[in-house]
């Protein structure tokens, strides 16, 4: 059997991103969880393990300024792929923008899983990455949106009222904890732990995916590829030393995404 | 020369002139001794009547808490704090068990939680107050109180006597002794109306900070623990502080944020309706600005006692929390019951297994 051949998927900048990301998104929740949840029984302990109460705010802020650097270098690139005349990036089968045959792949997804319909064809991004990646977009939104008017309440209380930072505190809470909840379950399930890519599927920290996987999973995208020329999407196997840190690093990410979700499942029902 | 059952009878000489009474002669306390002719005298003579000179301090004994109808832990004599008959020491002498440095000791002895075989226990407070602010400025300076100060010291009577100094309406006065100005501040306070208007829950000095263990109130464990205090009364403003920032923050043991005290005072304590009050809404944003400097009026609109039930009062909030609700239910049921369905279908594609319907 010949070796098997590798497409790139995501370059370096995305791969750079994610693992930003992530860290930050990590970072942030074991900062953040122990105010939210300051009644649960590992509340203050784990507020002391992460620094006391000037360190974990130092922290907090840090992993914010991080992410929120992220968000800010993601849309001007767009911008910048955009202006430099890149298409498909809005609209079309390459696209993460939702359209309406992402509604027609998730009903016949739901089909396909109580046996009454083939599994669809997905194209470069399923619907269910596109939730993803709009879900995060939004938390950003919301969460950083918040979180920048609770770091600075005095400037924001110069053009808003009072009660907006009520609100801000709810809703910061409220779409950090739908974000740790939906990103420890959901996407560790639907990217990494789910039968066919468990523990984890690589392919965002290596950049490349193994084609025949890849014809498998995105048959439309890999049609597409093959009509513009496979050659130019061929990238060599991922080097063995890499595979290594991205199991050790993905790894670590979620047994803290998952150890978080625990405390926040005894919280839950501890209240 | 020894009694009947082998005990010295020695009255040491020396050390009965060191005592307060050394000048006295025997006849002057054993009154019946004077009467008697042939000696060596009979063993048992009449008890010392100590009344005889100290008619006050034996009077405040008798009506005292350590009298002979105090109770449980009555009836005490006056050896029993003022030491052996024949040393007594006056109480500004250092070795006196009743000087100011010895007084928590000898009260120790009944009210130290440990007690010799056949005393009866008291109230077990020395314990607390050797840890207390109180005891620790008695090593430096005797101007600070011990037992006697807040108790007296014959005349004791319980914390429940309307006539005690320790009873709840009596605490601020008996506090304000030395804490003149803690005591001004109180006595104006909506706390110290209902106080004297007899609530039986009405807070006074010890209600936060407590009697005996008396902590500093620098130290961020008695800050938080006034926090609850207040709360014991206080629920609904407890509840709907712990939901807001600042009682997330203290309810995580760090103090540097805004307490109940840091918005309402501590000791000056008004209704929101009196003009006095910090947190009257003429003074509100002063208030604020103790902690954010350059708060502005839009800070007035901010609750600090947010209740997201509360859609009178704040109805963005409600409707807010309303809507993460919805969000929160949604997504996970949603996407919980589309990964449930996936995991069983793709395990299923994976182990080659078909239709469970055949």
């Amino acid at each position: 059997m010949a070796e098997p051949r590798y497409l790139r998927r995501f370059g370096a900048v995305e791969r750079a991103q994610h693992l930003a990301l992530f860290v930050s998104f990590l970072g942030l929740a074991a900062t953040g969880l122990p105010l939210f949840f300051s009644d649960a029984v590992w509340a203050r302990p784990m507020a002391q393990i992460v620094g006391g109460f000037a360190v974990t705010g130092i922290l907090h802020r840090t992993f914010a300024t991080l992410l929120i650097g992220v968000f800010v270098f993601h849309v001007a690139r767009i911008f910048s792929r955009l202006l430099r005349g890149e298409g498909g990036m809005l609209w079309g089968p390459r696209s993460l923008v939702p359209q309406p045959r992402d509604i027609r792949d998730l009903w016949a997804h739901l089909r396909w899983f109580v046996w009454r319909g083939p599994k669809p064809a997905f194209g470069r991004y399923t619907y269910w990455e596109k939730f993803d990646y709009w879900a995060v977009f939004w938390g950003m939104v919301i969460i950083g949106g918040s979180g920048l008017m609770l770091w600075f309440p005095e400037f924001f209380a110069l053009f808003l009222p009072g009660w907006v930072f009520n609100v801000a505190l709810l809703v910061h809470g409220e779409e950090a904890l739908l974000a740790v909840g939906f990103i420890v379950t959901i996407h560790f399930f639907n990217s990494h732990m789910r039968p066919h890519k468990f523990p984890m599927d690589l392919t965002m920290f290596t950049g490349v995916v193994r084609e025949d996987e890849y014809a498998r999973e995105r048959p439309l995208d890999y049609a597409v590829l093959q009509s513009s020329g496979l050659e130019a999407h061929l990238a060599p196997p991922p080097d063995p030393g890499l595979v290594r840190r991205a199991r050790l690093v993905g790894g670590v990410a979620i047994a803290v995404g998952v150890s978080l979700f625990v405390l926040i499942v005894v919280a839950s029902l501890t209240r | 020369m020894v009694r009947a059952d082998g005990r010295p009878v020695v009255v040491h000489a020396e050390s009965f002139a060191a005592s307060i009474h050394g000048s006295l002669g025997c006849i002057d306390c054993h009154v019946d001794l004077a009467r008697v002719a042939d000696f060596p005298h009979p063993e048992r003579l009449a008890p010392v009547t100590c009344a005889t000179c100290h008619d006050e301090p034996a009077a405040g004994l008798g009506r005292s808490a350590h009298g002979p109808t105090g109770g449980a832990g009555g009836p005490l004599q006056c050896a029993s704090c003022h030491g052996p008959p024949h040393q007594i020491a006056p109480s500004s002498a250092f070795e006196s068990p009743t000087s100011k440095l010895q007084v928590a000791r000898t009260c120790g002895q009944c009210h130290g939680g440990v007690v010799a075989a056949g005393g009866r226990p008291g109230p077990a407070v020395a314990g607390l107050f050797a840890d207390s602010i109180h005891a620790i400025a008695l090593t430096r300076t005797t101007v600070a109180p011990t037992c006697t100060d807040c108790h007296r010291s014959h005349d004791i009577l319980r914390k429940t006597d309307p006539a005690s100094p320790a009873h709840a309406r009596n605490i601020p006065a008996t506090c304000g002794t030395c804490h003149a100005d803690q005591r001004r501040l109180y006595g104006g306070s909506v706390h110290a109306a209902a106080l004297g208007a007899g609530h039986p829950l009405a807070p006074q000095c010890v209600s936060c900070h407590t009697a005996h263990r008396m902590a500093p109130t620098a130290g961020s464990q008695w800050q938080l623990a006034a926090v609850e205090q207040c709360g014991t009364c206080h629920r609904e403003a407890l509840a709907t502080y712990r939901d807001s920032f600042h009682g997330q923050v203290t309810a995580l043991g760090f103090t540097p944020v805004a307490k109940c005290v840091d918005c309402h005072a501590s000791h000056e304590i008004f209704p929101v309706a009196d003009a006095r009050s910090t947190v009257a809404p003429a003074n509100r944003l002063a208030t604020c600005q103790t902690c954010h400097p350059s708060a502005t009026q839009n800070f007035l609109a901010f609750q600090p006692h947010a209740n997201k039930n509360d859609r009178e009062r704040l109805p963005a909030l409600y409707y807010a929390a309303r809507f993460m609700n919805t969000l929160l239910a949604g997504v996970f049921a949603f996407f919980g019951a589309h990964t449930l369905l996936w995991f069983v279908r793709e395990r299923a594609e994976s182990t080659g297994e078909g239709d469970p319907r055949g």
